[in-house]
């Protein structure tokens, strides 16, 4: 802590000296006895003119207390307040005079000590003048941060508003700037503002630098250059600036089409992923059972729904929520799905059409049940903080962190059913009804309680892609019918009853959709699919991974 | 049962061997005959049929027809469509199009050639697909073109390759589904979202006229009989006995020696068509036509028409039909929150417990034809 107080300090004060001459006037004329200790100067804020609050501002920068940063802030963005009843100077959290009440920071600790009324606090004012010195102390004392984070931060707001005092700041400090992504924030900034000046040489240097970046901003401003004015001129009136400008403009489209490819691949991963998550659940089902389970989209629903109920369980842990309703969603919709095993499939075995009839029967009734108990109104369920917001790759490239999980949820789920299928004794049963059930039993497997489990695994896999589905869309009773069909169609795709089938097709086909989406439109894109798998059936109708050996032989 | 015998042997030979077939002609003789003569009655009667329970009444031997289609692919061939709610939209559709072309200059917009939702969209031109509809003729071969030339299409490429079982129930209702999506499109040129409603007329006269509904509704209870003479006929047959032997064997049959696609094909083929007039008398009934219809759920509610009626019977399925409608009809309107449970319980019951339907359920003395045309859980 002492070391990165003393980092700190190091950087600042070339600063504090640069700007002494100017400061030291004032101070010697108003402020008789300067107060030593951090808390002291702040303090000194409340009642101090804004020539004498110019001082202060310096000397707290000067004084190297890692709160000196947040305080200026506070100051520069009228957060820096008064409490009425001990006229003490407080930071607070928000500006925003129309709440009732601020949350104030201790200026030196910087804990929180709790919210105050707005009517007692007063803010400390400033003016233009002391503004601008307050953008650049905040600038300067925020490039010499510790924390690259605080020092990206401050590059991209100085970019914002780009003028000369910013970018001779910034041309000071990249030569000391040692971390990647912030040099390159302030290499841009200042070929941007290359780019603008009249320097031949420092402009083509400029566009060489621009080149390399993927920001859309940056890819407007090159393009402004070839652009041509209304009378058919080019703006630019220097031709080999227009041509530099015009290979960099190619060369940023080409690396951004390459990434907007890879985010197509991406998003269609994760819908993939979530297929896959309902296809695996059917295609255990129907190869053990040769039964198509028509309300396995329900039993999703009931692990979508599950989810909403673990959140309003514990409203105050919606971190944890997630990790909550992923067993528990596998048990309800498990639990349901070997209710619905033992009450009603095992008197239809060998009739599969009769009992995809009975199936669809007890989707209606789920799904009803469901309209009487959670109405039919949507129900939203809340995305954990962790689970939301995006991984910036680079410029062109973001991905979405529940897309991320959701992949990496379905490869766990699959990765731990293929063990269980593999190396567990239930996993040798399911296999051996699978294959041959009047062998199986006579080999002294009790089939029936094969048949029950498996298709309980197979609904409690359901449940969880119900989770996963709740992250990703609103959770209603219509739910498992938008995305039944979908499924099936994987399953159709993949070939029944195979798990790898089940995997390789579920990501195809959300790949294949949602690559045809931005061309052909979403409702386009499902029926080009659709027409796709009938066409595709004709070349193999048992699926990409049939199943071979005598149990396909079956008729 | 001697007495019986002798009844049956002064029937015509259509009707021999087949009582419940012969119940079915008497009742619906007896509906064309009555139902005229009850909305004939002064509405102040408490026998007179109001104009609603004749839509009513119409809605549901159109239904029944399309069981009667189902059931004789399902309960013969063991082939189980989940996708004949899209045969039925294309006939409808095709029957609704002719009657937005007669509408003519009496809609909102009042142009002479482009039906509202086209002017609504900014076009300036009829489809070509629109060309032809003016005329009821072109009309009726197109309601029994487009189902039956996408079950010819549909049902070659998947018999062809042997998708059969749950594969092609699914494929099926694939099929119905991706329909249902293009139908939704505003720039299929079907109206979109909001389909074909607001006709004025059928051949020259006003659709609202009690005399009109009247002929509409005699001419479905014609086309139900007309369709059940054609399938049990076609049924009985030679062909019949082949289409019973797939079901029951369809390796069997095959290796006996009987081309056992075409066979499927073109029961498939006469059923699509069946259900396309089945839509074409729907739509001009009931007023309305979208893409609703081609929902899959429909589907799979015929086929438990067929299951609770009795599967393999034909008349079982129109029985079917007419009762769980009524029931819908009463239960959405009394109690709309059972429909489900009760729609549910129906699916389910009758499957596990009433594999026959109801027709399964009377004296064994009444089986005449039960041999014949003998049902096997599929």
């Amino acid at each position: 802590m002492a070391a990165l107080l003393a980092a700190v300090f190091l950087f600042a004060s070339p600063a504090a000296a640069q700007d002494a001459p100017a400061a030291a006037p004032a101070e010697a004329v108003s402020t008789p006895v300067p107060p030593a200790d951090f808390a002291g100067l702040v303090a000194s804020l409340r009642d101090a003119g804004f020539a004498d609050k110019e001082a202060i501002v310096e000397r707290l920068v000067a004084s190297g207390h890692a709160s000196a940063r947040v305080v200026l802030r506070a100051l520069l963005e009228d957060r820096l307040v008064v409490r009425a009843p001990d006229q003490g100077v407080f930071v607070a959290t928000s500006a925003d005079e129309t709440l009732p009440a601020a949350d104030l920071l201790d200026p030196v600790t910087l804990k929180p000590i709790g919210s105050s009324p707005r009517d007692a606090l007063t803010r400390i004012g400033t003016n233009n003048r002391l503004r601008r010195v307050l953008k650049g102390l905040v600038a300067r004392t925020e490039l010499a941060n510790a924390d690259p984070a605080v020092r990206l931060n401050a590059v991209t707001e100085l970019l914002r508003a780009p003028d000369a005092q910013t970018t001779a700041l910034l041309r000071e400090r990249i030569g000391t700037e040692y971390e990647t992504r912030v040099r390159r924030e302030m290499e841009t900034g200042l070929a941007m503002a290359d780019l603008d000046g009249g320097d031949k040489p420092a402009r083509l240097t400029a566009i060489q630098v621009l080149s390399h970046r993927l920001l859309p901003d940056v890819l407007n401003r090159l393009k402004a250059l070839v652009a041509k004015a209304p009378d058919g001129s080019f703006v630019e009136p220097d031709a080999d600036i227009r041509a530099a400008a015009a290979a960099a403009v190619d060369r940023i489209e080409q690396a951004r089409s390459i990434y907007s490819g890879a985010e197509t691949l991406f998003f269609g991963l994760g819908l993939g992923a979530v297929l896959v998550l309902v296809a695996i659940g059917l295609a255990i089902t129907f190869g053990v059972m040769g039964v198509i389970n028509m309300a396995h989209g329900e039993l999703m629903m009931l692990g979508a729904y599950t989810t909403y109920v673990v959140q309003t369980l514990m409203p105050n842990h919606i971190g944890w929520s997630i990790a909550v309703a992923i067993p528990a969603a596998f048990l309800v919709s498990g639990l349901t799905g070997v209710l619905i095993e033992r009450s009603i499939i095992r008197f239809l075995y060998g009739r599969p059409l009769e009992t995809l009839l009975a199936t669809f029967g007890v989707s209606l009734v789920l799904q009803q049940a469901v309209r009487s108990i959670f109405t039919a109104l949507n129900r939203s369920v809340a995305t954990p903080a962790w689970m939301s917001g995006t991984l910036q790759l680079n410029d062109a490239l973001s991905l979405t962190y529940n897309r991320l999980y959701i992949i990496a949820f379905t490869m766990i789920v699959f990765g731990l059913l293929l063990l269980v299928l593999r190396r567990t004794r239930l996993g040798l049963e399911i296999r051996a009804v699978s294959q041959n059930r009047a062998m199986a039993r006579a080999m002294g497997i009790r089939t029936a309680r094969v048949d029950a489990l498996t298709f309980g695994l197979g609904s409690g896999i359901a449940g969880m892609a119900g989770v996963a589905l709740s992250q990703l869309t609103n959770v209603g009773p219509n739910l498992g019918q938008a995305y039944i069909i979908d499924s099936f169609m994987v399953v159709v795709f993949g070939g029944v009853g195979n798990l790898w089938g089940a995997l390789i097709g579920g990501l195809t086909m959300g790949v294949i959709s949602n690559l045809l989406e931005p061309a052909v439109g979403a409702v386009l894109a499902k029926i080009v699919v659709l027409v796709a798998l009938i066409l595709f059936i004709q070349r193999r109708p048992r699926g990409l991974f049939p199943q071979t050996g005598r149990a396909a032989e079956q008729n | 049962m001697s007495t019986r015998t002798s009844i049956a042997h002064r029937l015509p030979a259509a009707l021999r061997d087949d009582t419940g077939g012969t119940v079915l002609y008497g009742l619906l003789a007896a509906t064309a005959i009555a139902v005229p003569l009850l909305t004939a009655l002064p509405s102040s009667s408490p026998f007179n049929l109001s104009p609603y329970v004749l839509t009513l009444l119409g809605k549901y031997l159109c239904y029944a027809m399309l069981a009667l289609a189902v059931d004789a692919i399902w309960g013969y061939c063991g082939i189980l469509s989940l996708g004949h709610a899209a045969f039925f939209s294309l006939g409808g559709y095709a029957m609704g199009m002719y009657l937005m072309r007669q509408i003519g200059t009496r809609g909102v917009y009042g142009d002479p050639v482009l039906p509202d939702f086209m002017v609504f969209l900014n076009w300036k031109a009829l489809p070509w697909f629109w060309y032809g509809f003016d005329h009821f003729w072109f009309a009726m071969v197109m309601v029994v073109l487009a189902p039956g030339l996408l079950a010819l299409a549909f049902g070659w490429l998947a018999f062809r390759s042997r998708v059969t079982g749950v594969y092609l129930s699914i494929i099926t209702q694939a099929l119905s589904y991706a329909l249902m999506l293009a139908f939704f499109r505003n720039d299929m040129g079907f109206g979109g979202n909001n389909g074909f409603t607001d006709f004025k007329d059928i051949l020259g006269v006003p659709l609202s006229a009690p005399g009109t509904r009247m002929a509409l509704f005699v001419a479905t209870v014609v086309a139900l009989a007309a369709s059940y003479a054609l399938t049990r006929a076609l049924l009985r047959s030679r062909a019949g006995r082949v289409i019973r032997a797939i079901r029951d064997g369809e390796s069997r049959t095959r290796f006996l020696g009987y081309p056992v696609e075409s066979y499927k094909l073109w029961l498939f083929v006469v059923s699509a068509v069946i259900a396309g007039v089945a839509g074409a008398l729907y739509v001009p009934q009931v007023g309305i036509i979208n893409p609703g219809e081609f929902a899959p759920i429909n589907s799979i509610e015929v086929v438990i028409w067929v299951a609770v009626g009795g599967r393999g019977t034909l008349y079982g399925a129109v029985a079917g039909a007419l009762l769980v409608n009524y029931a819908k009809t009463y239960f959405t309107g009394a109690l709309p929150e059972v429909w489900l449970y009760a729609l549910g319980a129906l699916f389910i019951l009758v499957t596990l417990l009433l594999p026959r339907g109801l027709v399964g359920l009377r004296p064994a003395t009444w089986f005449p034809s039960r041999r014949r045309l003998g049902v096997r859980p599929a």
